[in-house]
């Protein structure tokens, strides 16, 4: 698996991200700058956590404009794997490739702490290693990532297998003392209808060796490795 | 020819939560403004285009819809400032 991690000015999970892959995944990745046009042939595009653009106007709305979103946009409508980040995340909403957007949190405060996430789709190429109902220690760190989007387009997500993640108690429950950011029905990870564009707040590049707290976040990237080397696009399964 | 100015507002739909504009309403409540019963934020842009810009209407109207604002969201309204 070649896999490509997006640079954009002010990302600072690139290098988490990078290492994730290199060092503990022992799988091939290369940096790919914003201004490139050239995704140099990876089999995963990863769009990482940080503040692109600081963040002007709307968390991603200016990243989404740079030369390698053209790319990377026409890579995800050709069913190439794509994993958004945090502010990854918000690039994919703000181009379009997922639905919905992140606002502000409700209680306004950047909130950096563990989460339990429960996986509610185990059927994704990025959630293939995890059981339906696992729940994941992985943490998130933002201060917009509160998942809106209108009733109907919720349900359909809901109804469709696309929210993969959600935001639950340490026993597995939804509560809302578990949601971190007032996410609408505790989102904290969506997929695209095709099933090859995953979109997440919180981050498993940061928790894929006990000794950061925790390894839980490594399932996700074994999980698209599998997908990738099973050679099945997404939308074919 | 002059240039033309307009001002974008753009401001969150109805329906979709502002936290900023509770937070404030809930602040000025607490200095004894009880009278506000809610705030709304957004923001604005002042926008100059080129004197011999073609269609500039257009073209700020399609500026907002792409980048300035997000239609999931937000809605805008353009102002003529001169």
């Amino acid at each position: 698996m070649k896999v490509g991690v997006v640079t954009f000015p002010g990302s600072n999970c690139d290098y988490d991200a990078y290492a994730a892959v290199r060092h503990i995944l022992k799988e091939n990745v290369v940096f790919l700058w914003h201004k490139s046009s050239d995704l140099q042939g990876v089999d995963l595009v990863i769009l990482p956590g940080g503040f692109s653009y600081g963040d002007y106007l709307r968390s991603g709305a200016i990243a989404r404009f740079s030369p390698i979103m053209e790319q990377v946009v026409s890579f995800a409508n050709s069913g190439g794997f794509v994993l958004g980040i945090c502010n990854g995340f918000q690039v994919l909403t703000e181009s379009g490739l997922l639905p919905g957007a992140l606002i502000r949190n409700s209680h306004l405060r950047f909130s950096c702490k563990y989460v339990n996430l429960r996986v509610e789709n185990a059927g994704t190429p990025f959630t293939g290693a995890c059981r339906q109902g696992d729940v994941l220690r992985i943490p998130i760190a933002h201060g917009d990532g509160n998942y809106y989007n209108f009733d109907g387009d919720i349900s359909e997500l809901e109804n469709s297998g696309r929210v993969v993640f959600r935001y639950v108690d340490h026993r597995g429950e939804v509560t809302g003392e578990a949601n971190p950011n007032g996410s609408i029905n505790n989102i904290a990870g969506i997929i695209n209808a095709e099933g090859n564009v995953l979109g997440m707040m919180p981050h498993p590049e940061r928790a894929v060796e006990l000794i950061l707290g925790s390894d839980d976040g490594l399932k996700v990237f074994e999980s698209v490795r599998a997908a990738c080397r099973s050679g099945i696009k997404a939308g074919q399964a | 020819m002059t240039t033309k100015k307009a001002t974008v507002y753009i401001r969150l739909k109805d329906g979709v939560l502002d936290p900023q504009g509770v937070t404030i309403q809930k602040a000025l409540a607490q200095m004894g403004y009880a009278d506000v019963l809610s705030v709304r934020s957004g923001r604005f842009f002042e926008l100059e285009m080129k004197p011999d810009s073609n269609n500039p209407d257009r073209q700020i109207e399609e500026i907002c819809g792409k980048l300035l604002a997000n239609p999931v969201i937000e809605k805008f309204e353009v102002e003529d400032s001169e």
